[in-house]
């Protein structure tokens, strides 16, 4: 186990508006991490400081990867070096197609084959006969999702960004989705930071630890299972109040 | 000023025959030298028709021939010369019929599919060069073709002027498509002037493709759907540069019942260029359908697109619609893709790639893949 990705005193500022302060996490090889928070805490903005996309300027704190800064790198450089991203809300782009997306992720020129493997992960997503369509146009909420996470694999990053992999898809594609994520990282030694809100990624991921994002920064650790029956029960104000009762203890 | 040349050009047997800097130029518009995949092949070289032929098994399914030959050896030629485009519409369709150089007439005789495309090639090598081309195509009934015409001009062209009348006459049950692409020079001014007739349960389908610089053109040809359930569709590729002033309409005038109208255009102007893009579609028949759509992308704080799309619609029950969109390519859309390890560049190649989508244009994968080339050479270099 080596550390892969750390997060250090990392603060964003748009427009003198704090929108994430001090956030500190390290992520370990063959470990996954998963952030809770309610809707605008800052997840999504954390995900995309950490990519490198621009609109997110880093006002302090740094972003280490396998003991590289990569705080000023730009969002190519940085999946280059091995970030990948699967987006909440993928862009629909006109006149590319998703095979071109699956070859470019793969590092493959537009006239390269896919390997044997990668056609038959094509096939395990169901996205086999979507390969002509531009890339997210019209497709459903699920199909989104699966296109984004296969992109993602195809990649073969060290750390996997995924914003709510689990809104939109249906039972079935859940478990798929969830387990070839946790094969990929436990083959490759990878670390993926999950944003979920109903958690139900986490019934088919290895998930050791849990964060809860709230009111841009972050406000407690600890194991999945027991931050997620503690919002089901109390809700975010219950995280507050927890957290209240530690600082004065 | 330009100049009319002596016709000093003698007939030939193939492109074969024609000096290697002519054939490459050519190649570049889609112009196949060893006419293996073609079923005809037609060659206006400046001012003259230098050959045109049927390649071997296609014989009895097509003629071609220049249009001036056609004329003198079928009288009833004249029942369709001048007549879908006007010979006093502007000073280009005067100087057309005035100073009239040839051209190619094809006929797809009745019933015959044709496997492999027709190729008419209009080249200009010399300096100066004033080509005024009349072509006319009849696709006689149940028949269907496609034909693709390359333009294009020899690199040291200093002036050219190229009018080409092109009048199509697509009769009950055939499908027509017809390809032009182009490879004028910043020297080259075009003025083509080109109208079709579709008649019942008809298709005709036109396509233009210009990606190289042009000095000025324009055109707006016009198709009427006479026929019931006749479709016509107008589909452009359309990259301006440089200096570059292109003018590109069509008109659809739906009258059949039952008949449908597209018209596609992509455009991309950088650098000082301008493109007007224009589409009309004009019904007063409740049962037709007809949609117009105009994409335009900038690349230059200085480029222009101007698209005006309308739509002339008399009576209840028309279904017709457009949609226009003029801007820059999507920071988000370029965000994404270098989000999986493209750098700015080659993401905003592809996108542009992906613009210029050839898809548009419906070709088979031979013509297609020309035109993918093209529009890979234009991403590339941007």
């Amino acid at each position: 186990m080596y550390n892969i990705l750390e997060i250090k005193n990392l603060s964003v500022e748009i427009n003198k508006k704090k929108i994430l302060r001090n956030i500190n996490i390290t992520m370990w090889g063959g470990q996954s991490y998963v952030m809770f928070g309610p809707n605008g805490s800052g997840k999504t903005s954390l995900l995309m400081t950490v990519m490198g996309m621009p609109g997110y300027p880093v006002k302090k704190g740094k972003i280490i990867l396998e003991n590289k800064d990569i705080t000023k790198k730009t969002v190519d450089e940085r999946a280059r070096l091995g970030m990948g991203i699967a987006f909440q809300l993928p862009q629909e782009i006109k006149g590319v197609k998703l095979i071109d997306m699956l070859k470019i992720s793969a590092g493959k020129k537009p006239n390269q084959e896919l390997s044997s493997d990668e056609k038959k992960l094509i096939k395990k997503f169901m996205l086999d006969e979507m390969l002509d369509r531009d890339v997210n146009l019209d497709f459903s909420g699920g199909e989104k999702k699966r296109a984004e996470v296969l992109q993602l694999l195809f990649m073969k990053p060290k750390v996997l960004l995924l914003d709510e992999p689990d809104s939109g898809v249906d039972l079935e594609s859940l478990k798929m989705i969830g387990e070839e994520i946790q094969r990929y990282i436990e083959k490759n030694n990878a670390s993926a930071l999950v944003i979920t809100h109903q958690g139900h990624i986490l019934e088919h991921m290895g998930v050791e630890k849990a964060c809860v994002l709230l009111k841009n920064t972050i406000y407690c650790y600890n194991e999945p299972q027991k931050i997620l029956e503690s919002i089901r029960k109390n809700g975010y104000k219950g995280c507050l109040r927890c957290m209240k009762r530690r600082i004065k203890e | 000023m330009f100049k009319m040349h002596e016709k000093k050009n003698k007939r030939i047997k193939s492109f074969k025959e024609l000096p290697g800097d002519i054939t490459r130029t050519a190649e570049t518009v889609g112009i196949e030298e060893t006419e293996k995949r073609r079923s005809g092949s037609f060659l206006q070289l400046d001012e003259s028709a230098l050959f045109a032929r049927v390649t071997g098994r296609f014989k009895g399914q097509i003629e071609i021939m220049d249009t001036k030959d056609a004329l003198e050896k079928y009288d009833w030629l004249h029942n369709y010369y001048w007549k879908l485009v006007d010979m006093d519409k502007d000073v280009y369709t005067k100087k057309a019929e005035k100073e009239f150089m040839g051209g190619y007439f094809l006929r797809i005789l009745p019933g015959e599919k044709i496997q492999f495309p027709i190729q008419s090639c209009m080249y200009i090598s010399k300096q100066r060069c004033k080509q005024n081309v009349h072509n006319i195509i009849i696709a006689e009934p149940g028949s269907e073709a496609q034909i693709i015409t390359g333009c294009a001009v020899s690199r040291d062209i200093k002036a050219a002027e190229h009018i080409g009348i092109s009048e199509f006459y697509v009769k009950k049950g055939a499908r027509l498509t017809s390809t032009m692409i182009h490879n004028w020079s910043m020297e080259t001014k075009v003025r083509p002037r080109s109208a079709a007739l579709v008649e019942d349960n008809a298709s005709f389908m036109s396509n233009y493709v210009i990606l190289n610089p042009v000095r000025d053109l324009q055109m707006s040809p016009v198709a009427k759907c006479i026929g019931k359930n006749s479709v016509v569709r107008f589909s452009s590729l359309l990259h301006a540069e440089n200096k570059s002033l292109m003018d590109v309409g069509s008109r659809v005038e739906l009258i059949g019942d039952g008949s449908r109208a597209e018209v596609i255009s992509r455009a991309i102007a950088k650098d000082n260029s301008k493109i007007i893009v224009r589409g009309v579609m004009q019904s007063e028949n409740p049962t037709v359908k007809a949609h117009l759509e105009c994409s335009g992308l900038l690349l230059g704080s200085k480029s222009t697109i101007h698209a005006i799309p309308e739509l002339l619609a008399t009576g209840e029950g028309i279904d017709m619609s457009h949609e226009a969109a003029v801007g820059k390519i999507a920071e988000k859309e370029i965000l994404y893709l270098m989000s999986r390890g493209l750098t700015r560049d080659e993401a905003t190649a592809l996108i542009i790639r992906g613009f210029l989508d050839t898809r548009i244009l419906h070709l088979p994968s031979s013509l297609d893949n020309i035109i993918r080339g093209l529009t890979e050479k234009v991403a590339e270099g941007l």
